[in-house]
């Protein structure tokens, strides 16, 4: 059995070192998901996002729990930042996934943003192909604790939860443009603590202010209390999860399913483009020390980065050289 | 092409929520640019061996202060190894008796850091030992 076959098996330990194998830009890392990718695109890919310390890892952890219960096989995607002076990192989010390590219908891979600005990793796209290829029924992706702007989250999942919690501001917080504007489905959490009420409220009143069309969705809120009083919190997870399902079936009723398909789809050529063209580009130019001179030419304002850039797109894409 | 990453794992087996030591070196291994899967206390050896599988770790740091060291420790390498991921350091420390030292070692544990060790040459053992492993 080779490589791609084991991963379409489900072995974990094939799959997690070719996400490894990714992240640190292996160069057969590539051609696998070459041959991966085929078998990908039928997983439901959930993404729950917001402020560090709001409860993704505890939810991600109650809804894993949820979706065994319905017999479905879990992967999980929980990125951690990396630090900008050390290039190392804490990942910490399975902390509060301890019970289901030793489940075999589950797969927790922790990532490291590695630099990237938008909430996720590089690789995380990558990864969750490896997931899909595996088979998993649902993936669930936690971004890195984020605060308005890093929402690449929703260029990768089909539903994107956004977790609240009280206490972050007044209502004008919740009529920004960001991270406010993705939530497939609100979640409230910590709706035990003071200022719970109030969140909910301007939230139903921010979504109520909103253009209604036909085909609308409008986000539903989910409120969640205490960790510690396991039945409600039980049964809130429950409604979350049964959130997640309608919002789902929604998308597909409305062709929105098929729309963001194809967002992602020129989003993953977008990235490959990058690491295909630009990034070799970039290599060949520092390598050949020409980089040297062209940076001395800008700060020296003997020439523009335009011009510059120009001329190396010229050379390149004519030559066709690019390996 | 860029260089490996090295990934560890630092896990706490058993019944002791003395987690100070693990969280020290927890910090100092991202300090000296690694990434770290910090699992925290009370775990099982086969949470800590799944664990260490789904996350492709290049090594595991076990940390015990309660005296368990000797059945906890040889667990979680003979799981490593049931699991064909012999591959994987396995490395202990904590409040240990010189006279078990033998008997861990014979088990698979590859190092013993005991208090007073610095973290510097718990860092360079790692990178060492990584290194010469891939």
């Amino acid at each position: 059995m080779d490589n791609t076959d084991k991963i379409r098996a489900g072995d974990v330990r094939s799959a997690s070192r070719l996400i490894r194998d990714m992240e640190d830009k292996l160069p057969h890392a590539r051609l696998r998901l070459k041959q991966l990718f085929a078998h990908t695109g039928q997983s439901f890919i959930i993404g729950i996002t917001g402020a560090p310390g709001a409860g993704k890892s505890t939810l991600t952890d109650a809804l894993i729990g949820a979706f065994r219960k319905h017999h479905k096989t879990v992967g999980v995607l929980a990125v951690d930042p990396t630090s900008p002076f050390s290039g190392g990192a804490i990942l910490g989010d399975r902390v509060r996934m301890l019970r289901h390590a030793e489940d075999e219908g589950v797969f927790i891979r922790s990532l490291a943003t590695r630099g990237a600005l938008g909430g996720l990793s590089q690789a995380a796209g990558d990864a969750i192909h490896v997931m899909e290829a595996m088979g998993k029924d649902v993936i669930i992706v936690e971004t890195v604790g984020i605060g308005q702007q890093e929402l690449d989250i929703i260029h990768h999942a089909h539903s994107v939860i956004v977790v609240l919690v009280p206490g972050m501001g007044d209502e004008i917080q919740t009529m920004k443009a960001g991270i406010m504007e993705i939530a497939d489905v609100f979640a409230v959490n910590k709706a035990d603590r003071p200022g719970a009420k109030q969140l909910q409220i301007e939230l139903a009143s921010l979504l109520s202010a909103s253009p209604l069309t036909a085909d609308a969705w409008r986000p539903p809120i989910v409120s969640i209390g205490n960790l510690y009083e396991p039945v409600g919190f039980a049964e809130k997870t429950t409604e979350l999860m049964q959130k997640l399902s309608d919002h789902r079936a929604h998308l597909v009723v409305s062709g929105q399913f098929s729309e963001r398909m194809e967002r992602k789809a020129l989003m993953e050529i977008s990235d490959a483009l990058r690491v295909c063209i630009l990034e070799p580009v970039l290599n060949r130019l520092v390598e050949s020390g020409e980089m040297k001179k062209i940076i001395d030419r800008v700060k020296n304002r003997e020439t523009d980065p335009y011009t510059e850039a120009e001329a190396v797109a010229h050379r390149f894409l004519r030559s066709g050289d690019m390996s | 092409m860029s260089d490996r990453k090295i990934r560890v794992l630092v896990a706490k087996p058993g019944l002791d929520g003395h987690d100070r030591g693990a969280r020290v070196l927890a910090r100092c291994f991202r300090d000296a640019g690694f990434e770290v899967i910090y699992t925290g206390c009370h775990q099982t050896p086969e949470q800590v061996a799944a664990t260490a599988i789904q996350e492709d770790v290049d090594l595991v740091g076990l940390s015990c202060l309660s005296g368990a060291h000797r059945v906890l420790f040889p667990r979680v390498v003979e799981l490593l190894k049931e699991k064909n991921a012999t591959d994987i350091i396995v490395i202990g420390g904590g409040i240990i008796p010189e006279q078990d030292f033998p008997m861990l070692y014979d088990a698979g544990i590859q190092a013993i850091f005991t208090p007073g060790a610095s973290l510097d040459t718990i860092v360079e053992w790692i990178r060492k030992h990584v290194a010469n492993h891939s």
